[in-house]
């Protein structure tokens, strides 16, 4: 098995995967349902959605797992199934993997404040990512991508809780929005900061995902390549959402973002994906610009 | 009004949005020993801080973790003043029906609306979060409320929106409908027929204000 880290040393830029959350709304996940416990009850659409990504050129896939932690599963009623589930997560990837490409174990965040701001101390936000973390290594995955985080505590947290109980590189990314004092996380975390705690947690790839759309994020990682050697990845939405026709509609479409594509190339990104609102669409856009890219034809 | 209540009502505002609940809760003991009343407390303490916890909020000077600490300590000090502001029978200025929609479970940004209704004068049912239509339309219907507030943080949520506000009107209620949260927008909250769209805490305040005139002046 190539391990991710020497294949992007080797490749300079790997393609991962389009949206998840907004791909199964897509494919009838119903307001209310739990999205992780379609790995266990529509784990052909899930396979689907995997195939399809792999199908428009993703190098790397994330499981469908950013909310499959205790805390919120408890939510569903669902928190003694954590393990059942993340294998069933890790599995329906597997299935549909074509050789020598990657899965990402996706781990979101807690979905509660912690201490002082909430209840969960330190030590059980630690448990939390460890369990989920441990489920996901014993599946299969090739790394664990620890994403959409805003609270630069709970990132630290997760990143140690990867890095200490598992031998998987691990990925991390966090949501930045550009206000009146810059790029900063909702929670105040700016572009350097993340970078110093996060490399000093042990994060081996670091990065930037969901957000507002391709422009922000272009800030983004040019700011971040100017503070670190390390990989960088870089999953953005397509926009902010609206409605057509009944429907959630992303400004951003893969025609509109293949610019924007060549920017984030240019800005130094070497994990190249897609958040909400991005399809296997806007991933086949990607590859196209990517290839180029790579051939050193742009 | 003396200087020295003038200045104990500025410590409250500074403790406010500092975020210290401690001092918040002793200086508003301190202003209700000195016969102040609870509702000029609320006004020039309270609401004076937490109008400079939102500015500084939209301008990005502040952020979500001291806008909470800002939110626990007005809470403390609420907690002493509204038996008071009961007592003392000023009728609320409305009623709004406050809930996250079905799917969502998140609660931050609810929270802080529904307080800085409450702080200004307007009686909140918060019905709490993953809160189906059925939950909006009841409430609505109880408390015989003006006005629905919803919230949405994610992106496979915000749909949710639209389906409340359809048997909403389905149910031909005479309420006025403004959402919130991360993804949404004013364009959104147009396509949706939702009645407003409010960016933060106060433009929430401001708008349930309006819809309050609005129904007075029909």
């Amino acid at each position: 098995m190539n391990n991710i880290l020497s294949t992007l040393k080797s490749k300079k830029v790997l393609l991962c995967d389009g949206a998840m959350g907004t791909e199964l709304q897509r494919r009838g996940l119903k307001v209310g349902d739990c999205p992780e416990e379609y790995n266990l009850s529509n784990s052909k659409m899930i396979q689907g959605i995997h195939k399809d990504y792999f199908d428009a050129g993703s190098d790397i896939v994330e499981t469908n797992t950013f909310g499959a932690n205790r805390l919120r599963l408890k939510f569903y009623d669902l928190k003694n199934r954590v393990e059942e589930i993340n294998l069933a997560a890790v599995n329906n990837a597997m299935e549909v993997r074509p050789k020598d490409k990657f899965i990402a174990g996706s781990i979101g965040p807690l979905g509660e404040l912690l201490e002082p701001l909430g209840n969960i101390t330190e030590n059980y936000a630690y448990d939390i990512f460890s369990e989920q973390a441990k489920i996901l290594e014993e599946g299969g995955v090739d790394f664990i991508l620890v994403e959409t985080m805003m609270a630069i505590e709970e990132a630290v947290i997760a990143v140690k809780a990867v890095v200490e109980n598992t031998f998987l590189p691990v990925a991390v990314s966090m949501t930045f929005e550009l206000g009146k004092t810059g790029l900063k996380t909702p929670w105040g975390v700016d572009v350097q900061t993340a970078v110093t705690e996060l490399t000093k947690a042990g994060t081996d790839i670091i990065g930037s995902n969901c957000g507002k759309g391709f422009d922000e994020m272009i800030q983004v990682i040019a700011e971040m390549r100017k503070l670190t050697t390390k990989p960088i990845l870089a999953q953005s939405n397509a926009g902010i959402p609206e409605l057509a026709g009944g429907n959630l509609y992303y400004k951003e479409s893969p025609e509109i973002i293949a610019s924007k594509v060549q920017e984030l190339l240019t800005s130094g990104v070497n994990i190249l994906g897609g958040c909400c609102g991005t399809t296997p669409l806007h991933i086949k856009k990607m590859r196209e610009v990517l290839d180029l890219f790579l051939s050193n034809i742009i | 009004m003396n200087i020295a209540i003038e200045e104990l009502l500025q410590k409250l505002a500074i403790s406010v949005i500092d975020g210290k609940h401690l001092e918040a809760v002793e200086l508003t003991k301190q202003l209700l020993a000195l016969n102040h009343t609870p509702k000029e407390i609320l006004d020039n303490g309270l609401l004076a801080g937490m109008n400079v916890v939102g500015q500084r909020f939209r301008d990005n000077i502040i952020f979500v973790p001291q806008v909470l600490i800002s939110a626990r300590a007005m809470k403390f000090s609420l907690a002493i003043l509204e038996p008071l502001l009961a007592d003392s029978n000023i009728p609320a200025i409305g009623t709004v029906i406050m809930g996250t929609v079905k799917g969502d479970i998140h609660d931050i940004g609810k929270n802080i609306v529904s307080m800085m209704l409450r702080g200004n004068g307007f009686k909140v049912v918060d019905i709490g979060i993953d809160a189906s239509h059925e939950k909006f339309i009841d409430a609505v219907k109880k408390e015989n409320a003006q006005i629905v507030g919803m919230s949405a943080l994610l992106t496979t949520t915000m749909l949710y929106m639209k389906a409340v506000i359809e048997k909403l009107k389905g149910e031909k209620l005479p309420v006025k409908i403004m959402i919130g949260g991360a993804p949404v927008s004013k364009a959104f909250a147009d396509q949706i027929g939702a009645d407003a769209y409010g960016k933060n805490a106060s433009e929430a305040v401001r708008l349930a204000r309006e819809f309050v005139d609005q129904e007075n002046n029909n």
